[in-house]
């Protein structure tokens, strides 16, 4: 019983503690700031997120090392276990939020909006997010869940002058806290039925009542499952509980808009993956029915409504969505089968492959949507891109490279992600599935290439050549050059897939060579 | 059989307070309701044995909450009283229905009473172990709690403690 903190402890929560205090910093220090040097910001902020990155290292190097190392150790009497998938989320947040920064200087510059509770806002929103990626325990993920949530609601709002984004941080921050209500609710039902609070012990717990009652679950747990994935859905903006996406998307500020399409979602999605698979794995062959339907409604529901869209902000927003729907067939065949199949794996690796060229690809879109913010112009309108290769060729390659990644063709990063996931399905004998994922990768492409066509194809409204801030330069030369760079060598990123799933074989683009 | 009487009626005035509180239109009406909401949860938690937190819901929530929250009402001018059809009919049955509520609770009381005793600190939610818990098995997130305050502060401060900056030009319409 009387077990106490030891230095581990405090060492895995080392980035935590980092990014809190750097926050914490970047608050004190604003104050003494004028106005010409808030900037100075942007740069603690920076700093805070290498400081982090430098303990994630850390942690990595005394913990996780080789094969028959540890593969994750606990802490916190169990609240928190930072393990391989922890550590390889942990990252994603760092660079999504790291690339965010970048892109935000500028743009707060120019919406004469730039204070340094931006930037301590992004840092705790991570503080929340590694909480939900290391959380093993329901409180702990819950209270993660609401740091983040928070805090990107009052992003979401930053802009108070503009309705829009007054209006979108309203609709986010009511439908949020209903959501969180319900997931709520789902999981104080599991800490009923189980007593426990803790992600393993729940799961053993209804492991043990399945086999008591024959293989059947047991009808309150069925509606615990049903609330608790209908809170997960919403976070990651799944149809039919993404109504708010599309608003929240496009009144934010454009870097928000970005951070919360990579940072935020994989945060979402690291917690959808550790509640689902790592608790409730004993639930699977009750929640794949569900995860199946609503995979199918977000791919439909969201190209569709991408079809017409012509706002930029929004047609990600709802190309986001579309993702979604992709990486939700992942989880449909990781669930469909046993851990011991390929088809497990396979579906595993394609959303967190798919959650990293994901992160550098969307934000590099958004970084060149980013830059179209001129003093008159939001340029965010699909008119505001027309003519993009004639006023800056290069950010307008760069646009199309993301693009074309982010609708899947072959030798970009984007491919890899659809490719597991498409893999996974077939081994897991879901051909209807994905032939009909593919169906709609080719509707994306359409609406894709409606941005390249009017960037490319038209005359530009304004002949004004874009001026570029450093940040916005090394944004988008990171993403681009990842985006590439993932998709002609993707064997050393999935391998680090690989390793943060634990799995000691080096795959060499696993079945493209078979 | 106490136990469970007491908690199924507490409970209903839970639920019926909690309607209630989304019925009325008016907000005083609403805080009202919000009250008796906390109250009988806090019963409830005495029942189950959570003493420590009963008493924290009495004086936080049922007190010095709900008190703000009807000062902020007041100071917000809530308008005049308006008396509906639902009102007038609270007013006929709301008096004897808290009446016969009573006489429930108490004849319950009286029929069960000297079926045990319980000493203060018996029951298994002593501040002792919600201490422990709170500051040994839920450090981390009674910590990350913490933060979550610090940003809901600041959330308040970005979004409506300054002037609306004014733009050197103003944006175009979209």
């Amino acid at each position: 019983m009387a077990q106490y903190f030891t230095g581990t402890d405090y060492l895995l929560s080392l980035p935590v503690v980092l990014l809190t205090l750097f926050a914490l910093g970047i608050l004190l220090i604003d104050l003494m700031l004028p106005k010409q040097l808030k900037w100075v910001n942007a740069v603690t902020a920076f700093a805070g997120v290498l400081f982090a990155t430098a303990g994630v290292w850390r942690i990595q190097a005394v913990y996780a090392k080789g094969a028959g190392g540890y593969l994750g150790r606990f802490a916190f009497m169990q609240s928190m276990l930072v393990d391989r998938f922890a550590i390889y989320f942990f990252y994603l947040f760092l660079a999504g939020t790291a690339l965010a920064i970048l892109i935000s200087v500028r743009y707060l510059e120019i919406e004469n909006e730039h204070h340094g509770e931006f930037y301590a806002l992004m840092l705790l929103s991570v503080v929340g997010m590694m909480c939900m990626a290391a959380g093993y325990d329901i409180v702990l993920i819950f209270i993660g869940l609401e740091l983040m949530a928070i805090s990107t609601y009052v992003l979401v709002g930053f802009l108070r002058r503009d309705r829009r984004s007054n209006e979108a941080a309203l609709k986010y921050l009511l439908l949020g806290a209903f959501s969180s209500g319900i997931f709520a609710y789902g999981l104080s039902l599991f800490y009923g039925l189980t007593g426990s609070t803790n992600l393993r012990a729940i799961g053993n717990a209804l492991q043990h009542q399945m086999m008591v009652r024959n293989g059947h679950a047991d009808p309150v747990a069925v509606l615990a499952l049903i609330t608790t994935a209908t809170g997960l859905l919403f976070k990651i903006a799944a149809v039919p509980f993404h109504q708010w996406a599309p608003d929240a998307y496009e009144g934010a500020p454009t870097s928000i808009t970005g951070f919360m399409s990579v940072a935020v979602k994989a945060a979402a999605w690291a917690m959808l993956l550790r509640i689902l698979v790592f608790g409730l794995y004993p639930l699977r062959s009750v929640y794949l029915p569900l995860i199946i339907f609503v995979s199918i409604a977000t791919m439909t529901g969201a190209n569709l409504a991408a079809l017409t869209q012509n706002n930029l902000k929004r047609l990600l927003a709802y190309s986001s969505i579309a993702h979604v729907g992709y990486m939700l067939l992942g989880l449909v065949a990781l669930a469909s089968v046993d851990y011991t199949q390929p088809a497990f794996y396979d579906g595993f690796k394609g959303i967190l492959l798919y959650l990293m060229v994901y992160t550098f690809m969307n934000l590099g879109a958004f970084a060149v949507i980013t830059s179209l913010r001129n003093r008159e112009v939001i340029g965010d309108e699909i008119d505001d891109i027309a003519g993009l290769y004639f006023r800056a060729p290069t950010e307008a390659i760069m646009m199309l490279i993301f693009l074309l990644s982010l609708a899947g063709i072959p030798p970009l990063a984007g491919f890899y992600g659809k490719y597991f996931i498409f893999l996974s399905l077939i081994e897991s004998k879901h051909y209807v599935l994905a032939s009909l994922a593919v169906l709609y990768a080719v509707f994306g492409l359409y609406y894709y290439m409606r941005i390249a066509n009017s960037m490319l194809m038209r005359e530009p409204l304004e002949k004004e050549l874009l001026p570029l801030s450093w940040g916005m330069r090394a944004a988008l030369g990171v993403t681009a050059v990842a985006t590439v760079f993932i998709g002609i060598f993707p064997n050393w990123f999935i391998e680090a897939v690989n390793w943060s799933l634990g799995l000691t074989q080096a795959t060499p683009i696993a079945g493209l060579m078979k | 059989m106490l136990h469970l009487a007491l908690f199924t009626i507490f409970g209903a005035v839970a639920v019926a307070g909690a309607v209630n509180l989304l019925v009325q239109r008016h907000p005083i009406n609403s805080a009202l309701s919000l009250i008796a909401v906390m109250a009988s949860l806090s019963v409830e938690y005495l029942l189950l044995g959570a003493e420590f937190v009963a008493a924290v819901q009495v004086i936080v929530y049922a007190g010095a909450i709900m008190v703000l929250f009807v000062f902020v009402i007041m100071l917000l001018n809530a308008g005049e009283e308006e008396l509906t059809r639902g009102s007038r009919v609270a007013i006929l049955v709301g008096i004897p229905g808290v009446l016969i509520g009573a006489v429930l609770i108490a004849w319950t009381l009286v029929q069960h009473s000297g079926t045990g005793e319980v000493a203060i600190g018996a029951l298994p939610g002593r501040p002792e172990t919600i201490g422990w818990l709170l500051f040994h098995d839920f450090l981390l997130p009674f910590e990350v709690t913490s933060i979550l305050v610090l940003i809901a502060i600041m959330g308040a401060v970005v979004l409506a403690g300054r002037p609306v900056p004014t733009s050197q030009q103003p944006r175009k319409e979209a």
